[in-house]
Protein backbone atom coordinates (compact mmCIF):
# COMPACT_ATOMS: atom_id res chain seq x y z
CA UNK A 1 0.00 0.00 0.00
CA UNK A 2 1.19 3.71 -0.70
CA UNK A 3 2.41 5.90 1.64
CA UNK A 4 -1.09 7.74 2.16
CA UNK A 5 -2.15 5.91 5.40
CA UNK A 6 1.07 5.36 6.90
CA UNK A 7 0.49 7.40 9.73
CA UNK A 8 -2.76 5.64 10.84
CA UNK A 9 -1.61 2.14 10.06
CA UNK A 10 1.47 2.51 12.27
CA UNK A 11 -1.77 2.53 15.00
CA UNK A 12 -1.98 -0.53 16.51
CA UNK A 13 -5.41 -0.72 16.44
CA UNK A 14 -5.45 -0.30 12.81
CA UNK A 15 -2.26 -1.69 11.16
CA UNK A 16 -2.90 -3.27 7.58
CA UNK A 17 -5.90 -5.13 8.67
CA UNK A 18 -7.93 -2.80 9.43
CA UNK A 19 -6.78 -0.55 6.44
CA UNK A 20 -7.86 -3.05 4.17
CA UNK A 21 -11.44 -2.68 6.67
CA UNK A 22 -11.81 0.35 6.13
CA UNK A 23 -11.11 0.02 2.10
CA UNK A 24 -14.05 -2.37 2.02
CA UNK A 25 -16.61 -0.31 4.03
CA UNK A 26 -19.60 1.27 3.08
CA UNK A 27 -20.61 3.82 4.81
CA UNK A 28 -23.46 6.41 3.81
CA UNK A 29 -23.82 10.15 4.95
CA UNK A 30 -26.99 11.51 4.94
CA UNK A 31 -26.79 15.54 4.70
CA UNK A 32 -23.99 16.91 3.29
CA UNK A 33 -23.82 20.12 5.09
CA UNK A 34 -22.48 21.31 8.59
CA UNK A 35 -22.20 17.98 10.02
CA UNK A 36 -21.79 16.18 6.85
CA UNK A 37 -18.96 17.91 5.72
CA UNK A 38 -16.24 17.08 8.14
CA UNK A 39 -17.46 13.33 8.76
CA UNK A 40 -16.84 13.39 4.68
CA UNK A 41 -13.40 14.97 4.86
CA UNK A 42 -12.28 12.75 7.84
CA UNK A 43 -13.49 9.26 6.12
CA UNK A 44 -12.37 9.86 3.17
CA UNK A 45 -9.37 11.07 4.63
CA UNK A 46 -9.35 7.28 6.41
CA UNK A 47 -9.62 5.32 3.36
CA UNK A 48 -13.46 4.08 4.16
CA UNK A 49 -13.45 2.80 0.31
CA UNK A 50 -16.90 3.18 -0.50
CA UNK A 51 -18.43 6.77 0.32
CA UNK A 52 -22.24 7.22 -0.76
CA UNK A 53 -23.32 11.36 -0.59
CA UNK A 54 -27.21 11.82 0.05
CA UNK A 55 -28.35 15.34 -0.14
CA UNK A 56 -31.12 17.80 -3.05
CA UNK A 57 -30.05 21.34 -1.09
CA UNK A 58 -27.92 23.38 -3.38
CA UNK A 59 -24.89 25.09 -2.23
CA UNK A 60 -25.28 28.78 -1.20
CA UNK A 61 -22.83 31.73 0.22
CA UNK A 62 -24.96 31.08 4.01
CA UNK A 63 -23.45 27.81 4.40
CA UNK A 64 -19.66 28.30 3.60
CA UNK A 65 -19.29 29.52 7.67
CA UNK A 66 -20.00 25.55 8.37
CA UNK A 67 -20.23 23.48 5.36
CA UNK A 68 -16.55 23.33 4.57
CA UNK A 69 -16.17 20.51 1.93
CA UNK A 70 -17.71 23.20 -0.73
CA UNK A 71 -16.41 26.28 -1.58
CA UNK A 72 -17.16 29.17 -3.93
CA UNK A 73 -17.35 27.83 -6.99
CA UNK A 74 -19.76 25.75 -6.26
CA UNK A 75 -22.54 27.69 -5.12
CA UNK A 76 -26.07 26.82 -6.86
CA UNK A 77 -24.01 23.34 -6.99
CA UNK A 78 -26.37 20.36 -5.80
CA UNK A 79 -24.74 19.72 -2.55
CA UNK A 80 -24.37 15.83 -2.96
CA UNK A 81 -22.32 16.32 -6.37
CA UNK A 82 -20.40 19.07 -4.86
CA UNK A 83 -19.56 17.23 -1.37
CA UNK A 84 -18.56 14.61 -4.05
CA UNK A 85 -15.92 16.40 -5.57
CA UNK A 86 -14.25 17.72 -2.53
CA UNK A 87 -14.20 14.03 -1.29
CA UNK A 88 -12.32 13.17 -4.38
CA UNK A 89 -9.97 16.02 -4.24
CA UNK A 90 -9.16 14.82 -1.09
CA UNK A 91 -9.34 11.08 -1.68
CA UNK A 92 -9.10 9.97 -5.39
CA UNK A 93 -8.46 6.33 -4.42
CA UNK A 94 -12.24 5.19 -3.21
CA UNK A 95 -15.47 5.30 -4.68
CA UNK A 96 -17.83 8.13 -4.31
CA UNK A 97 -21.66 7.66 -5.03
CA UNK A 98 -24.07 10.75 -5.03
CA UNK A 99 -27.38 10.88 -4.63
CA UNK A 100 -29.02 14.15 -5.38
CA UNK A 101 -32.30 13.51 -3.86
CA UNK A 102 -33.99 13.61 -0.74
CA UNK A 103 -34.16 10.69 1.37
CA UNK A 104 -37.36 9.61 1.20
CA UNK A 105 -40.01 6.51 3.14
CA UNK A 106 -39.95 5.69 -0.52
CA UNK A 107 -36.21 5.01 -1.72
CA UNK A 108 -34.71 5.20 1.96
CA UNK A 109 -34.54 1.51 2.09
CA UNK A 110 -33.42 0.96 -1.12
CA UNK A 111 -30.45 3.10 -0.36
CA UNK A 112 -29.41 2.57 3.40
CA UNK A 113 -29.45 -1.43 2.62
CA UNK A 114 -26.13 -0.86 -0.14
CA UNK A 115 -24.47 0.81 3.26
CA UNK A 116 -22.63 -1.23 6.68
CA UNK A 117 -22.87 2.17 8.45
CA UNK A 118 -25.17 5.64 8.00
CA UNK A 119 -24.62 8.92 9.00
CA UNK A 120 -27.10 11.21 10.38
CA UNK A 121 -25.80 14.75 9.29
CA UNK A 122 -29.74 16.09 8.47
CA UNK A 123 -31.02 19.44 9.56
CA UNK A 124 -34.12 18.37 10.28
CA UNK A 125 -36.01 16.24 12.35
CA UNK A 126 -37.99 14.40 9.61
CA UNK A 127 -34.83 13.67 8.68
CA UNK A 128 -33.72 12.18 11.94
CA UNK A 129 -36.70 9.99 12.54
CA UNK A 130 -36.98 8.42 9.51
CA UNK A 131 -33.10 7.24 9.07
CA UNK A 132 -33.60 6.07 12.96
CA UNK A 133 -36.92 4.26 11.79
CA UNK A 134 -35.50 3.27 8.58
CA UNK A 135 -31.94 1.68 10.13
CA UNK A 136 -33.60 -0.17 12.96
CA UNK A 137 -36.13 -2.28 10.88
CA UNK A 138 -32.92 -2.49 8.47
CA UNK A 139 -31.07 -3.59 11.46
CA UNK A 140 -28.53 -0.94 10.31
CA UNK A 141 -26.30 0.88 12.48
CA UNK A 142 -26.20 4.69 12.24
CA UNK A 143 -24.91 7.53 14.18
CA UNK A 144 -27.33 10.12 15.01
CA UNK A 145 -26.02 14.02 15.24
CA UNK A 146 -27.33 17.33 16.20
CA UNK A 147 -25.99 21.03 16.18
CA UNK A 148 -27.37 24.53 16.94
CA UNK A 149 -24.97 27.55 18.31
CA UNK A 150 -22.53 26.28 20.19
CA UNK A 151 -23.75 23.32 20.89
CA UNK A 152 -23.89 19.28 19.66
CA UNK A 153 -25.29 15.99 20.68
CA UNK A 154 -23.50 12.87 18.92
CA UNK A 155 -25.89 9.13 19.57
CA UNK A 156 -25.07 5.82 17.90
CA UNK A 157 -27.28 3.03 17.52
CA UNK A 158 -26.47 -0.27 16.75
CA UNK A 159 -28.95 -2.96 16.85
CA UNK A 160 -29.51 -4.78 19.94
CA UNK A 161 -26.76 -2.61 21.83
CA UNK A 162 -28.77 0.29 23.58
CA UNK A 163 -31.94 2.49 22.55
CA UNK A 164 -32.65 4.08 19.46
CA UNK A 165 -33.65 7.52 18.65
CA UNK A 166 -37.06 7.42 18.98
CA UNK A 167 -36.55 5.31 22.34
CA UNK A 168 -35.46 8.65 23.76
CA UNK A 169 -37.28 11.51 21.85
CA UNK A 170 -40.10 9.32 21.02
CA UNK A 171 -41.99 11.61 18.13
CA UNK A 172 -40.69 14.38 16.16
CA UNK A 173 -40.86 17.90 18.34
CA UNK A 174 -44.62 20.13 17.32
CA UNK A 175 -43.87 22.87 15.05
CA UNK A 176 -43.13 26.17 17.44
CA UNK A 177 -41.57 23.75 20.66
CA UNK A 178 -38.57 24.15 19.03
CA UNK A 179 -36.96 27.08 17.41
CA UNK A 180 -35.93 27.66 14.25
CA UNK A 181 -32.38 26.83 12.59
CA UNK A 182 -32.09 30.05 10.99
CA UNK A 183 -32.89 31.98 13.24
CA UNK A 184 -30.82 30.31 16.31
CA UNK A 185 -27.71 30.26 14.11
CA UNK A 186 -24.76 27.73 14.34
CA UNK A 187 -20.81 28.02 14.68
CA UNK A 188 -18.97 26.03 11.99
CA UNK A 189 -16.12 25.28 14.34
CA UNK A 190 -18.89 23.37 16.42
CA UNK A 191 -20.02 21.23 13.46
CA UNK A 192 -16.85 20.71 12.87
CA UNK A 193 -16.49 19.14 16.45
CA UNK A 194 -19.35 16.80 16.28
CA UNK A 195 -19.28 16.16 12.64
CA UNK A 196 -15.47 14.71 13.22
CA UNK A 197 -17.13 12.64 16.56
CA UNK A 198 -19.52 11.16 13.66
CA UNK A 199 -16.89 10.16 11.59
CA UNK A 200 -14.84 8.97 14.38
CA UNK A 201 -17.72 6.34 15.33
CA UNK A 202 -17.94 4.99 11.42
CA UNK A 203 -14.41 4.40 12.01
CA UNK A 204 -14.24 2.63 15.26
CA UNK A 205 -17.45 0.54 14.37
CA UNK A 206 -15.83 -0.49 10.99
CA UNK A 207 -12.48 -1.59 12.55
CA UNK A 208 -14.52 -3.34 15.42
CA UNK A 209 -12.38 -1.47 18.09
CA UNK A 210 -12.65 1.05 21.03
CA UNK A 211 -16.41 1.96 22.55
CA UNK A 212 -18.91 3.13 20.57
CA UNK A 213 -21.46 6.01 21.91
CA UNK A 214 -24.36 3.08 22.35
CA UNK A 215 -26.49 3.39 25.26
CA UNK A 216 -25.12 7.23 25.93
CA UNK A 217 -25.24 10.21 24.47
CA UNK A 218 -22.46 12.36 24.21
CA UNK A 219 -23.55 16.28 24.70
CA UNK A 220 -21.02 19.19 24.06
CA UNK A 221 -21.46 23.09 24.84
CA UNK A 222 -18.62 24.13 22.98
CA UNK A 223 -19.18 27.94 24.84
CA UNK A 224 -18.31 26.30 28.55
CA UNK A 225 -16.89 23.21 26.71
CA UNK A 226 -18.56 21.43 29.52
CA UNK A 227 -18.92 18.09 27.94
CA UNK A 228 -21.18 15.14 29.41
CA UNK A 229 -22.03 11.75 28.78
CA UNK A 230 -26.02 11.23 29.14
CA UNK A 231 -26.42 7.24 29.66
CA UNK A 232 -29.70 5.72 28.34
CA UNK A 233 -28.77 2.23 29.29
CA UNK A 234 -32.10 -0.16 28.05
CA UNK A 235 -34.42 0.28 24.85
CA UNK A 236 -37.20 2.08 25.77
CA UNK A 237 -40.08 -0.98 25.88
CA UNK A 238 -42.55 1.35 24.83
CA UNK A 239 -40.60 2.65 21.73
CA UNK A 240 -42.80 2.84 18.26
CA UNK A 241 -38.99 1.90 16.47
CA UNK A 242 -37.44 -0.47 18.20
CA UNK A 243 -39.93 -1.57 21.07
CA UNK A 244 -41.76 -4.36 19.58
CA UNK A 245 -38.38 -6.27 18.55
CA UNK A 246 -36.79 -8.99 20.70
CA UNK A 247 -33.05 -8.93 20.86
CA UNK A 248 -32.07 -12.67 21.70
CA UNK B 1 -28.79 14.78 47.12
CA UNK B 2 -29.75 14.74 43.65
CA UNK B 3 -27.75 14.54 40.26
CA UNK B 4 -29.21 16.67 37.70
CA UNK B 5 -27.04 17.42 34.49
CA UNK B 6 -24.14 17.06 36.64
CA UNK B 7 -25.03 19.25 39.42
CA UNK B 8 -25.62 18.18 42.72
CA UNK B 9 -29.19 19.49 44.43
CA UNK B 10 -29.75 19.28 48.10
CA UNK B 11 -33.04 17.28 48.22
CA UNK B 12 -34.85 13.88 49.11
CA UNK B 13 -37.22 14.36 46.53
CA UNK B 14 -38.14 16.42 43.47
CA UNK B 15 -41.40 16.13 41.20
CA UNK B 16 -39.63 15.65 38.13
CA UNK B 17 -43.03 17.90 36.20
CA UNK B 18 -42.40 20.64 39.10
CA UNK B 19 -38.07 20.52 38.24
CA UNK B 20 -38.50 20.57 34.55
CA UNK B 21 -41.85 23.91 35.36
CA UNK B 22 -39.42 25.63 37.44
CA UNK B 23 -36.32 25.36 35.21
CA UNK B 24 -37.94 26.55 32.39
CA UNK B 25 -37.71 23.36 30.28
CA UNK B 26 -40.57 22.46 27.62
CA UNK B 27 -41.17 19.18 28.17
CA UNK B 28 -41.91 18.85 23.74
CA UNK B 29 -37.87 19.97 23.69
CA UNK B 30 -36.64 17.45 25.92
CA UNK B 31 -36.00 13.90 27.03
CA UNK B 32 -35.20 12.61 30.66
CA UNK B 33 -33.42 10.07 31.81
CA UNK B 34 -32.69 8.88 35.50
CA UNK B 35 -30.17 6.08 36.37
CA UNK B 36 -29.38 5.34 33.04
CA UNK B 37 -33.64 4.28 32.27
CA UNK B 38 -35.39 6.77 29.74
CA UNK B 39 -38.41 8.07 31.56
CA UNK B 40 -41.38 8.12 28.84
CA UNK B 41 -43.15 11.73 28.31
CA UNK B 42 -45.90 9.80 29.61
CA UNK B 43 -44.51 9.66 33.11
CA UNK B 44 -43.30 12.88 33.35
CA UNK B 45 -46.35 14.41 35.19
CA UNK B 46 -45.99 11.52 38.07
CA UNK B 47 -42.78 10.71 38.30
CA UNK B 48 -40.51 11.48 41.28
CA UNK B 49 -36.93 11.87 41.54
CA UNK B 50 -35.17 10.55 44.68
CA UNK B 51 -32.31 10.63 46.40
CA UNK B 52 -29.26 9.19 44.89
CA UNK B 53 -31.15 9.48 41.79
CA UNK B 54 -28.73 10.47 39.10
CA UNK B 55 -30.93 12.41 35.99
CA UNK B 56 -29.89 13.89 32.80
CA UNK B 57 -32.15 16.33 30.62
CA UNK B 58 -31.27 16.24 27.21
CA UNK B 59 -32.35 18.42 24.90
CA UNK B 60 -33.55 18.27 20.77
CA UNK B 61 -30.85 19.29 18.93
CA UNK B 62 -31.56 19.15 15.16
CA UNK B 63 -29.82 21.03 12.78
CA UNK B 64 -26.83 19.87 10.76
Amino acid sequence: MSDRYSRQIVIDEIGQEGQSKLNDAKVLVVGAGGLGSPALMYLAGAGVGNIGIIDADCVSESNLNRQVIHNVDNIGKNKALSAGEGVLRLNDKINVTTYPIYLTKENAADIISKYDFVLDCVDNFEGKFLINDECVRLKKPFCHAGVIRFNGQVLTYVPGRGPCYRCIFEDIPKEGDIPDNAKVGVIGAATGIVGSVQAMEAIKYILGTGNLLTGKMFIIDALTMDVRIAKFGKSNPECGACGNMLWL
Amino acid sequence: MIKINGNLIEADEIKLADYLNENGYRTGRIAVECNEEIVPKSQYESFIIHSGDVVEIVSFVGGG
